[in-house]
């Protein structure tokens, strides 16, 4: 019997760039392959040739072994290839009923087209259950339901739909680990129903645990497969990268802590919680904060930063005390932050590379106000160079840069200045393995010169292999703290769950 | 660069159209008197296009050159010297930007709505102010003594001379200079990088350590002060002013030129050039529906298609002709839809 899925040597040429070199791929019933790769491997561009959205230049498609052309998503969809976007598709502000039925909704009364509520009922709920969602969401507004849960209402409209194939583009990048778990249930279930899954993700640990199969792509070709018992962070970062990663996590200029950089002390800001907080940093520390999606880590950087406003409680910069109310000034004195959301609060992603490093910079660069195109050019050239972004101009609009890039360029921006501390939060995140071994380097080397480092990471792995020392956050207040000996994997999570130490 | 090649082809052959219709048409005294319009517009659509690169958008503009023209005939009617009346109108203007930024930056309002409100406001200031139309010749016939003033400032500003001809469009030299002075903020001064992130993207630019509220203000104050400015150059010119008409519908005719001129109403774009350019189109288009015979009545419309081509074919420049793929495709699937 020919597999469900196959796609055979897709080629796809877009403006200067080959992004499919003869990639093919197949797909069984019941199957849940992973599509892995770096950034700019062509997984994006694959996943839209077999949702319609791209029509390949070269190669063929087949379904059940018949050969099939998609001109467009809806095409696909009725074939039953059904894409769940990285931004979900839903209408925020219709119930969970309506936008399950969003486009094809039933109707009497002819030409008039009421709307038929009740006999859609049935086929809702049955729907809802299939993914593990409760009935009395039907009527719910989308927009109050948890990210999670959104999920659960795309693919349960894909169902609907009468998918057979599902493509998943990095669904768990906005969920929490309850959440993601969750989702793993429900592709358990789904696979049980004879539906197969393709899912593209950046997190290694997830492949390992969801994928019956990996398929991994390098500049637009197949650069092999992996089966469910080879599946192991260096197999899969070996051929993603095509290299050996020594030393993934460095650590090869930090020395010991130096003196208390920072201290918190009992810090309390407008709409946060009511116990406040307090910790140490320390120079040439990378301290680690990990914790549940919600714990109140990015809000209290956020507030340490001057974005949110500070109500109680002091910080010492070097053992002196500051006031910090604008990012401005958190900036003339060091402190300098890497936002969570690098495309909403990091970067201009319109402007070009060059003035989103100039952006922060801008008094240092300019006489009586006027621009000094000179000095902006050396300070482009050099952070580009130093830090390796890929891009052949600085005048490209930093939007058209990969992820691992674009995150370079947000550190690029704090790299002209001397940081004292320098606040990363989730540094990253929907970066490729590449990139992010470069980060890991940069994160290194800056500690080393005696940068005290606060990361924030909701990536375990990451949080074990780049700090010093980790705090953990639950429920707005610091649930404990691990030592680098301590630190592991059981500890981490039974203090963000709120277990004692 | 793709942005400013619409307005200029525009240019171009409303220019052309112009040389063509009628021999009175090309002649210098209505380049010229097109010319100091084009001028006058200048100031306006800069005014608004600064606001329109932030993100912001002013539609007050109108009402405030009104409410400023009558202040300043009126002033002047009370015994002011021009240059004291012309002072405090331009901080009228300070004051009412101020009032404007305020509202947007520390009470969170939407531009569109404060400005709105503006509109009206102002107007009414207007007309409040005094119920009938203001006068140069009225002032002088009151006050002598401001003949010698009043004639250098038209003379300097808008280049008419004594008894009211044109004899050098001042008001073209009035708009260059600005142009320059924005070019050079816009351009090559660190506020025009502010304004530019601030347009694209607030947040970022906060998190960069911008005093993203105080820079909005400043735009509003540097808007409200142009749009004051152009009030003492309307009556100058015009030598009259209405309370219930000066300057009525300017801020959608500047908001046009901007638009033209390569601005989009998201923010964060738009050149010092393009919006001179944009500022350029109106007139030219009003003189040139003059010499066309064509009836005033349908001038609205004329100028209305104008922006709507206009704002088409920058889609093209920027989409290419897979803009019209894109319509052929969606009409060719419009069966699928249900």
């Amino acid at each position: 019997m020919p597999p469900l899925l196959e796609a055979i040597g897709i080629r796809k040429q877009f403006p200067g760039v080959l992004a499919l070199d003869r990639v093919s791929l197949t797909l069984a019933r019941g199957e849940v392959v992973a599509v892995v790769g770096e950034n700019g491997a062509g997984k994006s561009t694959l996943m839209k040739v077999l949702a319609g959205l791209y029509q390949p230049d070269e190669g063929e498609l087949r379904l059940h072994g018949a050969t099939v052309r998609f001109k467009s998503p809806s095409d696909a969809i009725w074939a039953g290839v059904s894409l769940i976007h990285q931004e979900l598709n839903l209408a925020e502000n219709l119930s969970v009923f309506d936008n399950l039925f969003l486009g094809r909704e039933k109707t009497w009364g002819g030409p008039l087209k009421f709307l038929d509520r009740s006999t859609s009922a049935a086929t809702a709920k049955d729907l809802l259950n299939r993914v593990g969602l409760p009935e009395r969401f039907l009527h719910t507004p989308v927009e109050v339901l948890a990210p999670g849960q959104k999920q659960l209402v795309e693919i349960a409209r894909a169902l609907g739909l009468d998918a057979k194939i599902l493509i998943m583009d990095e669904p768990t990048s906005s969920l929490t680990k309850m959440e993601t778990d969750r989702l793993y249930d429900v592709i358990e279930g789904l696979k049980k129903a004879g539906v197969s899954v393709l899912y593209i993700s950046h997190r290694l640990a997830e492949v390992k645990q969801v994928a019956d199969r990996v398929a991994v792509l390098r500049d637009g070709r197949n650069a092999g497969d992996l089966a469910k018992a080879e599946i192991a962070h260096d197999n899969l970062v070996r051929l993603m990268v095509g290299r050996e990663l020594n030393s993934y996590y460095p650590r090869d200029h930090r020395k010991h802590a130096g003196k208390v950089v920072l201290k918190v002390d009992g810090l309390r800001y407008s709409r946060g919680p009511t116990s406040p907080v307090s910790f140490e940093l320390r120079a040439g520390e990378v301290l680690g904060m990990a914790g549940l999606v919600g714990a109140g880590r990015t809000e209290l950087s956020e507030a340490i930063f001057g974005i949110r406003t500070v109500t109680a409680g002091a910080l010492t910069l070097d053992g002196q005390p500051v006031s910090i109310r604008r990012p401005a000034q958190a900036i003339r004195a060091g402190v300098l932050l890497l936002p969570e959301d690098r495309r909403l609060h990091g970067l201009v992603l319109e402007s070009s590379i060059g003035a989103n490093l100039s952006l922060p910079n801008l008094a240092s660069l300019a006489t009586c106000g006027l621009l000094s195109r000179r000095r902006e050019r050396t300070l482009h050239d050099d952070t580009i160079r130093k830090l390796r972004v890929k891009t052949d101009s600085s005048r490209k609009a930093v939007g058209l840069l990969s992820g691992g890039n674009q995150q370079k360029v947000v550190f690029g921006k704090w790299l002209a200045r001397t940081p004292r501390v320098l606040i990363l939060d989730e540094p990253t995140r929907g970066v490729d393995v590449g990139a992010k071994a470069e980060i890991y380097g940069l994160i290194d080397e800056l500690a080393g010169q005696g940068v005290a480092v606060w990361m924030i990471t909701s990536d375990l792995e990451e949080l074990l292999g780049m700090s010093d020392r980790v705090v953990v956050m639950h429920e707005g207040r610091l649930a404990g703290e691990l030592a680098r000996s301590d630190v592991t994997e059981e500890a981490v999570m039974r203090l963000a769950t709120g277990g004692g130490a | 660069m793709n942005r400013i090649v619409g307005v200029v082809l525009l240019l171009v052959v409303l220019y052309a159209a112009l040389f063509a219709s009628d021999p009175n048409a090309s002649s210098e005294g209505n380049l010229i008197d097109v010319a100091n319009r084009q001028g006058f517009y200048a100031v306006l659509t800069f005014a608004v296009a600064l606001l329109i690169v932030t993100g912001g958008i002013d539609l007050s503009i109108g009402s405030v050159v009104g409410f400023s023209a009558v202040l300043f005939g009126v002033l002047m009617q009370k015994g002011w010297h021009p240059n004291a009346a012309m002072a405090a109108c331009l901080g009228l203007g300070v004051v009412i930007g101020l009032i404007n930024g305020l509202l947007v930056t520390l009470l969170k309002l939407q531009p569109f709505l404060v400005t709105l409100c503006g509109l009206f406001v102002y107007r009414g200031l207007a007309r409040q102010l005094t119920s009938s139309p203001v006068g140069i010749q009225k002032v002088i016939n009151e006050h002598p003594d401001f003949t010698g003033p009043i004639g250098f400032l038209r003379t300097v500003l808008i280049g008419k001379d004594a008894d009211g001809a044109l004899s050098f469009p001042m008001l073209v030299v009035v708009g260059a200079v600005l142009a320059l002075v924005i070019g050079v903020l816009l351009h090559k001064s660190v506020y025009g990088r502010y304004w530019y992130a601030i347009g694209y993207n607030d947040k970022a630019a906060r998190y960069a350590g911008i005093a993203v509220d105080l820079q909005r203000l400043g735009v509003y104050v540097l808007c409200s002060t142009l749009a004051s400015f152009a009030g003492v150059l309307l009556l100058l010119d015009y030598g009259t002013a209405a309370p219930e008409s000066a300057g009525e519908s300017l801020e959608l005719y500047a908001i046009t030129g901007a638009v033209l001129g390569g601005c989009s109403l998201r923010g964060g774009e738009g050149t010092a050039i393009g919006i001179l350019l944009g500022a350029a189109v109106l007139p030219l288009l009003r003189n040139l529906v003059l010499f066309l015979g064509i009836r005033d009545a349908i001038v609205p419309s004329v100028i209305g298609l104008t922006l709507l081509f206009g704002v088409l074919a920058d889609e093209f420049f920027r989409r290419g002709p897979g803009m019209f793929a894109l319509v052929l495709a969606q009409i060719r699937n419009r069966h699928r839809v249900d």
